[in-house]
């Protein structure tokens, strides 16, 4: 499949199924994720969007289905051997490690991209030598001033800089961010929809948002999920006109607006 | 991440002073040259069998805080160790005759033995279960120690010789035998102390501050707890077996669930997460035991209004609070 493409495709689910105890969060889906795009996942609340998320970086297992990442089957990996091979993901709530400071947060990350680390008897002097490029890290993300601080302390869109500042660590090929602008000031909306257009130069970003508008100026390709499904695929003008996306969001066939109620 | 505020004994305060020596803030080498002046000062003012007891459980103490307080694993059956440490430790230095420097060590190896596969188990599970499996382990081995022929039932090992140290140093007496505790004990403290300042010590940190960021990050988490636990198991072995050569004695005590509790109850009073914190834990306990002996069944009276006094008023523990005052880690 993937050599079809002609722009190849990175990330390809087939099926994707998964159920908790009956309730199906995520049904067949398919999806495909262009190398080197931006790809939006969208929908409303309860539309399995972090769900999906979840099952593609192996943090859940799916019920059925398969996924397979740069023509690699990843559907039975661990969430730590997808993230070694450069499919790193963030997460809804500001992921930092809160009592480690903020330069100790990037720095984990770098000291994970140099191997298994089991040193206990080595100095923590041992870790001086990735400082310079944590704080080069900490600057694209305009953390510098803060580097010494305990993550913790950081202001909620502080803490997601951080967050995309660590992920970046990792030299990832893939980023999966879950709403990176979720419960955040419209300033800050802006300078993270700016920072994620710098970062995505060079990687692939598949992007879960709730918002549609974050996603248009973002996103190259946007998938629309609604109950599970996959409701439409195309870029935001394509999907924005299509009338059972503008349902959904808006709520005006009663059926699907129902099926947002228990979600 | 619940145990998270509970745990990080001071938060806050930009870390502007780093680094002195061997990892050591400028005010943790403050402490430490104290704890250190103490320990050599001390055995002339004090009775030496009281400070080993105290070196003994403060050792004991900072292995199990270097599971709850760094990777945020509380441990319920950590008398396991401890107790199994001081059974092989008495056993190999009476029935084998084996020099106290090896038979601690054995200790030290039986609780990593022990610790294997009991962690290997118990880390699959997080919070009250993963306590409540351990608790149940710890329990199997208070049976097999009640049981086995080696151990000696409800007398234990009894009469374990001290022996000689190195083949040099008559441990029979109180004093020698003291500065062996207390260079196990603060060779123990370094240990620990370079553990949690280490690469590894960094990622296990991460692992209690949020376990699925540090698994999204490419950490394999259990890896890292499993490799905590087993070395917090090894230092608590030692800790029992350097305890069964002081007292010459090994007993169910050492294995008892009550044992497992007292060290929490230590950590907690010193200070979860802080370095210091389960040494002077330990000491306060060890204390109380000794001089509140007289009272009987009611030092347990007390020490439990301590224990809610401690939870419900300063919940840092003693070097916690002290910390968190001076705005400083110790």
């Amino acid at each position: 499949m993937a050599s079809k493409d002609p722009d190849g495709t990175i990330l390809e689910t087939e099926g994707l199924t998964k159920e908790f105890r009956g309730f199906v969060a995520v049904s067949d889906v398919a999806l495909r994720v262009g190398r080197g795009t931006i790809h939006g996942l969208i929908g409303p609340n309860g539309a399995g969007k972090t769900t999906c998320f979840n099952l593609l970086t192996k943090f859940l297992p799916p019920t059925r289905g398969s996924i397979r990442y740069d023509g690699q089957d990843i559907t039975a990996m661990k969430p730590a051997e997808v993230a070694r091979l450069g499919l790193v993901r963030s997460f809804q709530i500001s992921a930092v490690f809160p009592n480690l400071t903020v330069l100790e947060n990037v720095r984990v990350a770098l000291q994970r991209a140099r191997g298994g680390s089991f040193d206990f008897w080595r100095s923590e002097a041992s870790l001086k030598r990735f400082e310079p490029r944590a704080m080069e890290l900490l600057e694209d993300v305009g953390l510098t001033t803060y580097a010494s601080y305990t993550a913790g302390e950081l202001p909620y869109g502080r803490k997601r800089a951080l967050e995309i500042a660590t992920t970046l660590a990792l030299e990832p090929r893939m980023m999966l961010l879950d709403e990176p602008t979720a419960g955040m000031t419209h300033e800050d909306v802006g300078r993270i929809m700016a920072l994620v257009q710098r970062v995505a130069k060079g990687r692939t970003v598949l992007l879960v948002e709730h918002n549609l508008t974050v996603v248009s100026g973002l996103c190259d390709r946007i998938t629309v999920l609604t109950r599970g499904r996959v409701l439409a695929e195309g870029t935001y003008s394509e999907v924005s006109r299509n009338e059972e996306v503008k349902a959904a969001y808006l709520g005006t066939d009663p059926g699907i607006s129902g099926g947002e109620a228990h979600g | 991440m619940a145990e998270g505020s509970l745990v990080a004994g001071t938060v806050g305060a930009p870390a502007v002073e780093k680094e002195a020596v061997f990892g050591f803030t400028r005010a943790q080498a403050t402490a430490f040259l104290v704890l250190v002046a103490f320990v050599v000062v001390s055995p002339f003012f004090l009775y030496p069998v009281f400070l080993m007891k105290v070196l003994c459980f403060g050792l004991f103490a900072c292995a199990f805080n270097l599971l709850i307080g760094y990777v945020g694993l509380l441990s319920f059956g950590h008398a396991a160790y401890f107790g199994m440490g001081a059974y092989v430790t008495g056993y190999a230095a009476k029935a084998w005759g084996v020099p106290p420097e090896f038979a601690i060590l054995m200790g030290g190896a039986t609780g990593a033995l022990l610790g294997l596969p009991f962690g290997w188990l118990a880390i699959r599970r997080a919070g009250i279960y993963f306590a409540m499996i351990t608790l149940a382990l710890a329990q199997m081995v208070y049976f097999f120690a009640l049981q086995a022929p080696f151990t000696g039932g409800e007398d234990g090992i009894q009469a374990i010789p001290r022996g000689t140290l190195f083949g040099v140093f008559d441990l029979t007496s109180d004093f020698t035998m003291y500065w062996l505790v207390a260079a196990v004990f603060l060779a123990g403290f370094l240990l620990i102390h370079r553990i949690v300042h280490s690469p590894f010590g960094q990622v296990m940190k991460a692992i209690r501050d949020n376990e699925p960021r540090a698994t999204s990050l490419g950490y394999r988490a259990d890896d890292y707890k499993l490799m905590a636990f087993v070395l917090s198991a090894t230092l608590a072995g030692i800790a029992g077996g350097t305890k069964a050569l002081v007292f010459n004695i090994a007993t169910l005590t050492d294995v008892h669930w009550a044992m497992s509790g007292e060290v929490v109850l230590m950590s907690l009073v010193g200070g979860l997460g802080t370095v210091f914190g389960p040494v002077v834990g330990a000491a306060v306990i060890i204390t109380m035991q000794n001089y509140l002996a007289e009272f009987g069944a009611w030092v347990l009276v007390i020490q439990g209004g301590i224990f809610i006094a401690c939870v419900l008023a300063f919940r840092r523990g003693v070097v916690g609070e002290i910390g968190h005052a001076l705005k400083v880690k110790l």
